[in-house]
């Protein structure tokens, strides 16, 4: 269509795009002040942190200055935004490593088991919402809810315990604790080429199916519980959604059409359904990445959760730093692609 | 033989407040003719409209003691056979199209649904058709309007598409539930001549309902009253001006005449007697 070439949608399209690299940018610059802030008005002294409570004077003002904590509060924000757009978050204080290098360690871990997770939690939630929605009040209905609130209400290292229990302890259908078995763990470090840090990504692209069938082993419960925990959320959604759906007037336009039930409920119904499907499955997706604390716990996960939480009780605050910006970071992302969809599925919100 | 004839049809929900009956007692027969079907809101006349094609939404309940369209028995029939029906043979225009249309799916593809899904047509003749209906509706340009979501569309725009889209299959009934309530006064006029005249030309039966009694009156050959889920009184057109039920005398003294007398209008006189 000649439509494509018409150059006012195309200024139109580069228009749309710039705003929302602007706004983008903004709510990065928000982000890292509220950060900066926190740094500030934490009761952690920066530079005892690094060099002990046993420095010298002269030991503590030389590192003052190379911080650059003499310089205005303006002038350090300037820096810390430089540094930040840059990766740079300062060095670990208990490993002495750059902090991106250790969170760019850690997070796949976490990226990976929160895929999986919310795969999991669709896959299973939103036919279960769906179900429960047609058949309010069926025993499906109570099924549904029942399972849902069994995941709203008990506590998840519970549910991890018992897991690990009854599936690795008694049954041993699932590997235990930790991302691979021992032997493994050391075959991956020195054999397979971490492309993206994902596990089961990078074992597949090396073609160690061997390794690849233990990852799955062990990522398979705790992906199964923050996923049972997901699917709770997203099937309560999808019912109520659905249900709203289901009491519009364009449904009885479609069955007087005399179309099936089946695509009543699953074209008409549920292209409507995605438009506020979209948010929730981003917000619990989003909530995932932020690192489930007490699932990688007891899994021995090393992930983005324990990674903040350790830091934090070893007041590593650049490190505690750096996970919230990269926390923030995958909200503010997310947010965007949910709002990218949004307007994929929804006409209205494209004009 | 009779369309459809419809004997003690009873519409009940069966709520938490206990026994609501929306319907309760109406029969009546229809050939390939116009019935108005008048009342005011809550008379039971839109889900009389709804219960000839089954669809009522649960906790509703519809029974009769007997409903036989073209001699096939609606109360008999399975959900199957109900489907088969609802298209083809009996089809329905809704009161707005702001919510009767799907909002997220254009409007070509909700025209075509039919034809691709249920008669199997391909895509080329499907799309023919549907502009073709677009063009009996007298939309002048079929192929933007395809395009086009139903947000885009005015409301007389999209009554329109909802009434090329009901007829598409060239149904024996129309059931038309208040099509041009939620219109604009000046293209209340349009579309209702558009649908005059596809129902005349196609010889189809008709069903309208709405709560203006002198436009059922001009569009129609013969009009059921309602009140309160009753039939209170049925008669010809013609013979409107001659009615005599008190409620219908009420429903028509409530209306303002273009120059009339410039009094208070008459409030509607209900009296739970009537519907007993």
């Amino acid at each position: 269509m000649s439509e494509d070439l018409d150059p006012s949608r195309l200024f139109d399209f580069v228009k749309k795009a710039l705003g929302l690299a602007v706004s983008l940018f903004v709510t990065f610059i928000g982000l890292l002040f509220v950060t900066f802030i926190i740094a500030r008005i934490v009761p952690i002294d920066p530079v005892l942190s690094i060099l002990g409570d046993r420095a010298t004077d002269a030991q503590i003002a030389a590192e003052r200055l190379r911080l650059g904590l003499d310089e205005p509060m303006w002038k350090q924000f300037g820096i810390y935004v430089w540094q930040a757009l840059q990766g740079d978050f300062g060095i670990s204080i208990r490993t002495r490593e750059p902090v991106i290098e250790e969170i760019a360690r850690y997070f796949p871990a976490t990226l990976e088991l929160a895929t999986i997770a919310t795969v999991f939690g669709v896959l299973l939630g939103v036919p279960a919402g769906v179900l429960a929605a047609t058949k309010p009040g069926s025993w499906a209905d109570q099924i549904v809810r029942l399972v849902g609130l069994m995941g709203y209400s008990m506590p998840v290292f519970w549910l991890g315990l018992m897991g690990l229990l009854l599936f690795y302890g008694i049954l041993d259908w699932v590997g235990g604790p930790g991302r691979l078995d021992a032997a493994f763990d050391m075959m991956f470090q020195f054999e397979v080429t971490p492309h993206t840090g994902m596990i089961l990504i990078d074992t597949a692209l090396a073609g160690r199916w061997d390794m690849f069938a233990n990852a799955v082993s062990h990522i398979i419960l705790p992906a199964g519980i923050l996923g049972y925990l997901s699917m709770a959320y997203i099937s309560r959604m999808t019912r109520s959604f659905m249900m709203n759906e289901l009491g519009q007037e364009y449904i009885t336009t479609a069955r007087v059409k005399g179309m099936p039930e089946r695509r009543v409920i699953w074209v008409h119904a549920m292209k409507n359904v995605m438009v506020p499907l979209i948010t929730v499955i981003a917000l619990s997706y989003a909530s995932l990445l932020e690192g489930a604390v007490l699932t990688e716990t007891i899994f021995g996960w090393p992930g983005l959760g324990s990674y903040i939480t350790d830091a934090l009780m070893a007041n590593n605050m650049p490190a505690v730093l750096g996970g919230t910006v990269v926390v923030g970071v995958v909200y503010i992302g997310l947010n965007m692609l949910s709002d990218v969809l949004y307007k994929l599925v929804d006409p209205r919100a494209r004009a | 033989m009779s369309l459809l004839s419809v004997r003690n049809l009873r519409v009940t929900f069966d709520t938490e407040a206990g026994l609501v009956e929306a319907v309760r007692g109406v029969s009546f027969d229809l050939g390939r003719e116009r019935l108005g079907i008048v009342g005011e809101s809550g008379s039971g006349k839109t889900m009389t409209g709804r219960a000839v094609l089954r669809l009522i939404r649960p906790p509703g309940k519809i029974t009769a003691d007997s409903m036989v369209f073209d001699g096939q028995d609606l109360m008999a029939a399975s959900e199957r056979d109900m489907r088969a029906l609802r298209g083809p043979r009996i089809a329905m225009v809704m009161q707005d199209p702001k919510y009767s249309l799907n909002p997220v799916m254009k409007v070509g593809a909700q025209l075509m649904e039919g034809l691709r899904q249920r008669d199997k047509v391909s895509a080329q003749i499907a799309y023919d058709k549907a502009i073709e209906a677009l063009e009996a509706v007298q939309i002048r340009d079929p192929e933007r309007v395809m395009d086009a979501y139903p947000h885009e569309l005015s409301g007389g725009m999209g009554q329109r598409v909802m009434i090329a889209m009901m007829l598409i299959p060239n149904p024996d009934l129309l059931i038309a539930d208040e099509p041009t309530s939620a219109l604009d006064v000046t293209v209340q006029a349009e579309v209702l001549a558009i649908l005059d005249g596809l129902v005349r030309n196609r010889g189809m039966g008709l069903i309208f309902i709405s709560h203006d009694l002198r436009l059922v009156a001009r569009f129609c050959d013969r009009v059921l009253v309602m009140y309160k889920g009753k039939v209170v009184e049925e008669l010809a057109a013609k013979d409107l001006l001659a009615a005599k039920h008190p409620y219908t005398q009420g429903l028509l003294n409530c209306l303002p005449r273009i120059g009339g007398p410039r009094q208070p209008l008459p409030g509607l006189d209900r009296n739970a007697d009537w519907a007993v």
